[in-house]
């Protein structure tokens, strides 16, 4: 099995104004990270062509989508906390906005399968409503693959 | 095993050694080598390193100590490397590590990450000022990162708050940066103390002293 998260972003404001340019232009470097990092499988891309372009969606206004296939919940962990992501983490609050919910959901996929957009958002949509289960975790309560608590 | 029993087995300065050796080189250490450096025989390396295994200190492992492969190289020899979770022994028992989560939980949820940064430097601050270390390494070896040098960096082996680091790891890596650079203010060398995170290491990562002085 492999590990499948789906986070939304709340942006401060629209994403080609001035606030966001800094952000926007770590989207290369970091996306070029997460594709050579180890256990990485796959992740949802906008535009082949322009690395800098967003991936449009129904759910809402200013959210940006960010939505990636894992080998592992190490491999996810060494990426997002363990490389030069965490720089960009750590400027979470320049360009988006505090949310109480939650906004990052996990769930096992099979190997190759790739889930939409849709079901991304409905696991994230069950972690809101029901809190953390095996279909719908966090790094904090998260699950294995057989649905225990790891 | 449970932690008392675990840590008591360090009581011997053999063993001690031997695991002071070990855990300090973050790479899986052969029987020879660690005899080597703790200055006894192998046999009685051998013997002490089996039992920190048996006590859950120490890890072992087979692997091959040298290039040479097939026939005449030999079977693999046994390794020693630390083992992964914690050990805490208090008496009286105490039980800092549930508040210290209640309060990341706090900071987190009052989104007051910058407040928990500036008091982290102000007790770094606090803690350099009164250590009597003489060197940079010896003072982050007293707060229990395990500093090593790479190449001109000093990097730290070992996160002082892992189990935290797994539960808030935003918080506590910048707010371990922010003791961090406290800790240098605090013995009045304010250097450039920054984030390089890696995998199964501490975040933080320090220019070398001797290199500083030869920018100056």
């Amino acid at each position: 099995m492999h590990l499948a998260q789906f986070n939304v972003a709340h942006m401060r404001a629209p994403v080609d104004d001035p606030l966001l340019t800094e952000f926007v232009a770590a989207l290369e470097p970091v996306n070029t990270l997460a594709d050579a990092a180890p256990g990485f499988v796959w992740r949802a891309i906008a535009n082949e062509d322009d690395p800098e372009e967003t991936i449009v969606h129904e759910f809402g206004d200013h959210l940006l989508i960010n939505f990636s296939i894992w080998e592992s919940r190490e491999t996810l962990w060494n990426f997002v906390y363990k490389s030069a992501h965490l720089a960009v983490l750590q400027r979470r609050r320049e360009w988006f906005l505090r949310v109480a919910e939650p906004y990052t959901v996990m769930w096992w996929v099979e190997e190759g399968e790739i889930p939409s957009l849709k079901e991304g958002w409905s696991r994230l949509t069950l972690l809101r409503e029901k809190g953390p289960t095996p279909d719908a975790f966090t790094f904090k309560e998260f699950y294995d693959p057989h649905g225990d608590r790891a | 095993m449970d932690d008392l029993a675990a840590v008591a087995a360090l009581n011997d300065p053999v063993r001690r050694e031997l695991y002071r050796y070990v855990t300090s080189q973050g790479r899986p250490v052969g029987r020879n080598e660690a005899a080597e450096a703790a200055g006894v025989a192998r046999p009685l390396a051998a013997f002490h390193l089996d039992k920190l295994v048996e006590s859950g200190l120490l890890e072992a492992d087979f692997a091959r100590l040298t290039e040479k492969k097939g026939p005449g190289s030999g079977r693999p020899a046994k390794v020693y490397r630390r083992a992964p979770g914690e050990r805490q022994v208090s008496v009286p028992p105490r039980d800092y590590r549930t508040l210290a989560l209640v309060l990341a939980e706090v900071v987190d949820l009052l989104g007051a990450d910058e407040v928990a940064e500036k008091a982290a430097h102000r007790i770094g601050a606090r803690l350099g000022a009164e250590s009597a270390a003489t060197g940079l390494a010896d003072l982050l070896r007293e707060r229990g990162y395990e500093p090593y040098d790479d190449d001109g960096t000093l990097r730290l082996r070992n996160c002082p708050f892992h189990v935290l680091a797994q539960e808030q790891p935003l918080l506590v890596c910048s707010m371990n940066l922010s003791l961090c650079q406290g800790l240098l203010e605090g013995r009045g060398d304010p250097g450039p103390a920054r984030l390089d995170p890696r995998p199964g290491e501490c975040c933080v990562v320090f220019p070398q002293e001797d290199s500083k002085t030869n920018q100056s």
